[in-house]
Order: C-alpha cells, then sequence, then structure tokens
C-alpha cells in the first residue's frame, strides 16, 4: 500500500489505490508469436474475452527501485507497457466514453521470470516482491492526445532492444476499458496495463532498464541479484 | 472472538455477537442482524484463491493431482459481506458457489517454514467463490472473467480470531441451496493444507496482514438461477448467506 502512495500522482484521485492490473496477449505481436500453437492443445483456440491478471501490492516499486533477480532464475523478462489509471468509477463502460474514466497514464513494467506455457503459469513467475515497477508519475490524460499511438522504447544498459506502438494493440484502450469493465469495476486509482509487445526483452543481474513512453516519461530500474 | 465489519446508522462499525439474531457496536448500541448491511469482515489486501485443493473436487474436474499448489489471484472489487447479491449473467450455463476456508494473515511473512507458519495468521472467514464456467478459457487460467466478476466473492460473515479455531485442519465445510445439502467437505483434504500454503506463497512473495488466501472447495458445485439463495457453513466459522440475483437488478 505504501508504495502505492509513493508513485506521485498530482491529478485526483491523487493517489494509486493500489490495485494493479493488466492485459496479456493484447499486442498483436504475442499472437502472432503464439502462431499456429495458441489453436493446439492446452489452449485450443485464441483467447476470446481479455486475459487479465494482477500484480499484487507486493510486487508495486517506483522507479529508481532495484528489481531483485531471484536465484533460481538466470534472467527476467520485462513487459513494456502502457497504464491507464482510473479516475472515475469504471462499470460497463462503453468504449466510446471509456476515456472519460481514465485519469491519466504512467509506465508499467511488468517483470516477469520468462515461462513458456500460458495455460496456467504459476503466480511465482509474475508475483515475486518488486517485480511491477510503475511510473515514475501519473501524466493528465488531457496531455496524452491519442493513448492508441504512443510509442514504447525499451532500453538495457542504455541499448535500445524493443520498440513498439500501442497502435498494435488487439483491443485499444479504450476497447479493452469496455471488455473489462462489463465484468468487473475499476475503481479510483486502479491501473490497468494495457498490454506488452512479444518477445519480451530479457535483463539479467547488474543491468539497468529504462522504459520510455513519448509523453508519458521515462521508467528506470536497475536489476541485481538476490541476496 | 468474532468480529464482523457493518454499516448502520450512517456509518460503518465493528461489531460482535450479542446473542441470538443480535449485534452489539464498538459504540456501545445494541441491533438487530437485520438492521445492518454486512460487510467483508476485514479490508482484503492480496487476495489469493486455490484452485483444486481438495483431492476429491479435481476429481471431480478431472484433474490430476499437482505438485505445485495452482494459485491464482483476484481484486478487491470481487469481494462482497454476508447477506450480499450476486449478479448471474442471464445466458450463462453453468454458474457456482464454492464454499472455501479462508485465512486471513496476520503478521507479515517471508520465507516463512511450514513450523511457524501458523504464527502468521490473524483469524479465519467463510468465503463463498463464485465461477462462471462458461467464461473460462485456456489462457492464464483461471481468467478474471471468470473468477474476479464483481461481487463474485462473498466473504464473512466473521473474521474469527486463529486462538478460537483450535484445529483449522479439521473443519467441516457444508453448503446449502435453498436449504438443501449440496457441498460438503472437511479442511483435513485440503491437498495443500494452510502451513503449507503459507510457506509456499513466502518463498516468493511477502504476505502482509489483511491478505487473504481462499484455501480452495471440495466437491459437490452444482449450477445455481437467480432467486437461489446459498449458504456456506464452516464449522466454528457461522453461516455465510448469498443470494443470486438477475441481470434485470443491475439494468442490463
Amino acid at each position: 500500500m505504501s508504495t502505492a502512495c509513493a508513485i506521485p500522482c498530482d491529478i485526483a484521485p491523487f493517489r494509486l489505490s493500489g490495485t494493479v492490473y493488466g492485459a496479456l496477449l493484447n499486442h498483436k505481436s504475442a499472437l502472432t508469436l503464439i502462431g499456429p500453437k495458441a489453436a493446439q492443445p492446452p489452449y485450443n483456440g485464441a483467447p476470446r474475452a481479455p486475459v487479465l491478471y494482477v500484480k499484487p501490492r507486493n510486487t508495486l516499486a517506483v522507479s529508481g527501485s532495484p528489481v531483485e533477480i531471484p536465484r533460481d532464475a538466470l534472467e527476467l523478462e520485462f513487459g513494456a507497457c502502457l497504464g491507464l489509471v482510473i479516475g472515475r468509477p469504471a462499470c460497463n463502460v462503453p468504449a466510446e466514453r471509456a476515456l472519460a474514466h481514465v485519469a491519466g497514464f504512467l509506465i508499467v513494467n511488468d517483470v516477469s521470470v520468462p515461462h513458456d506455457v500460458f495455460y496456467r503459469p504459476s503466480i511465482r513467475f509474475k508475483a515475486r516482491d518488486g517485480f511491477c515497477p510503475l511510473g515514475p508519475a501519473v501524466v493528465a490524460r488531457e496531455r496524452i492526445p491519442d493513448p492508441d499511438a504512443l510509442r514504447i522504447r525499451s532500453f538495457v544498459d542504455g541499448a535500445l532492444v524493443q520498440t513498439s506502438t500501442t497502435a498494435d494493440l488487439v483491443r485499444s484502450t479504450s476497447q479493452l476499458l469496455a471488455d473489462v469493465t462489463e465484468f468487473m469495476t475499476l475503481a479510483p486509482g486502479d491501473v490497468l496495463a494495457v498490454g506488452a509487445a512479444w518477445p519480451t526483452p530479457r535483463v539479467r543481474a547488474g543491468q539497468s532498464v529504462d522504459v520510455v513512453i513519448d509523453g508519458v516519461g521515462t521508467l528506470s530500474n536497475r536489476f541485481v541479484a538476490a541476496p | 472472538m468474532r468480529r464482523a465489519r457493518v454499516a448502520f446508522s450512517g456509518a460503518i462499525h465493528c461489531a460482535v455477537p450479542d446473542g441470538e439474531g443480535r449485534l452489539r457496536l464498538e459504540d456501545g448500541r445494541r441491533v438487530t442482524e437485520a438492521e445492518v448491511v454486512w460487510l467483508p469482515p476485514l479490508e482484503a489486501g492480496t487476495i489469493l484463491a486455490l484452485g483444486l485443493n481438495y483431492a476429491d473436487h479435481a476429481k471431480e474436474l478431472a484433474f490430476n493431482a499437482q505438485e505445485e499448489p495452482l494459485v491464482f489471484l483476484k481484486g478487491p472489487g470481487s469481494l462482497l459481506g454476508h447477506r450480499g447479491c450476486t449478479r448471474r449473467p442471464a445466458q450463462v450455463k453453468f454458474m457456482h458457489y464454492e464454499c472455501e476456508l479462508a485465512v486471513v494473515i496476520g503478521r507479515p511473512a517471508k520465507n516463512v517454514s511450514r513450523a511457524a507458519a501458523m504464527d502468521h495468521v490473524a483469524g479465519y472467514c467463510i468465503a463463498n467463490d463464485y465461477a462462471v464456467r462458461d467464461y473460462l478459457e485456456n489462457w492464464y487460467r483461471p481468467n478474471l472473467r471468470v473468477k474476479n466478476r464483481d461481487g463474485g466473492t462473498a466473504l464473512g460473515p466473521w473474521l474469527v480470531d486463529a486462538a478460537d479455531v483450535p484445529d483449522p485442519a479439521g473443519l467441516g465445510l457444508r453448503t446449502f441451496v435453498n436449504g438443501e445439502l449440496r457441498q460438503q467437505g472437511n479442511s483435513r483434504d485440503l491437498v495443500h493444507d494452510i502451513p503449507h500454503l503459507i510457506e509456499y506463497l513466502s518463498s516468493f512473495m511477502t504476505l502482509a496482514p489483511n491478505d487473504v488466501i481462499l484455501t480452495g472447495t471440495p466437491e459437490g458445485v452444482s449450477n445455481v438461477q437467480p432467486g437461489d439463495e446459498v449458504a456456506c457453513e464452516i464449522d466454528g466459522l457461522g453461516r455465510l448467506v448469498n443470494t443470486l440475483t438477475a441481470d434485470a437488478d443491475f439494468g442490463r
């Protein structure tokens, strides 16, 4: 909870709730990479509804905080995402009005232990302490003319390793909000990460990651070996 | 000691039992249970839930026993208090209750051993964690559309102190639909028991006070319809009642 409060938010609701959801497989590159495997067992078809996950409060971290690589992992993968910060309760909102429920945007770095089966991955891949740096601060919606046309760049030790755009989302930001809030209400201060491009870059202990979204800022975190 | 959180006369109160059907608020007022709105008995932090953690239920769903606990996460918007109403989408074919023993963390837990795990438990409550099976897909199971719906997880009525539950590994669970016994089990049959779950979870994430672990449900799930009253009982923890309501009540 304290981490959520530490992320600057100088527009209403002025603090994050600490609840962070994310959409998986919501970038076209992810489905392209899975390819024909999606039609085979155990998946038996491409996803129909949004594939969502929760980043629990122990994972939340601010820009600048070190991310620990657990002893049983050689490297981690990180998914650079645009995060929507909810401003007004969003329940069953139509896509046309969905963005009116968004207060602003930030960067979500969805860190995971790499895994290649997506049927029922263990939460220990995604729910480790510090595995969700957010920030650097909430940028007001009015300052981002089109959230569906934002360039996202990821750097490891200063070298560009991935460039993507929110124009390639499977569900646009407003369509995702509509489909998610059909069954679960998002509350002020909740964050919804809209999905990362694949393949996700890898990072090892001793390296630094910067995620840059045009107009939103730079989220920087160092990755360190677990003591 | 058992405590409820209720809304009464314009405010939220902590309440304790005060004889049959009655409550005493912390400000001294005595009220009947019918006068209050029951809220989840705690403001939950991280909500962790177990899939297929009773051998009989796993068999019912044609799963083999697993080595690692099957854990998924839920958001706070899914929680609902005792005597709440849960929406059943009109077009679905199979929505079922799941009576579960909920463990509430009291002390932060990181790398806690099985032997020390129970020292981190504040208490217990009953959970009824609904699922809409129609929406099950095979990506990051179970997806939130199945298990994280608004009002899909009733919790309560009480948070019962751990000190008052001497044997959490021997509690009978029962679910009644409109008074008919449909589901029955005992927490002694958990595939992964509570100390193991705390040891396992705290090995990779720090558990904090008010985090909740829903330990899974035994066999006996069945479809329910709008208007059905679902009552989940667990020995020593009370009786959690929930009513299914139709889309129309929600303007859908």
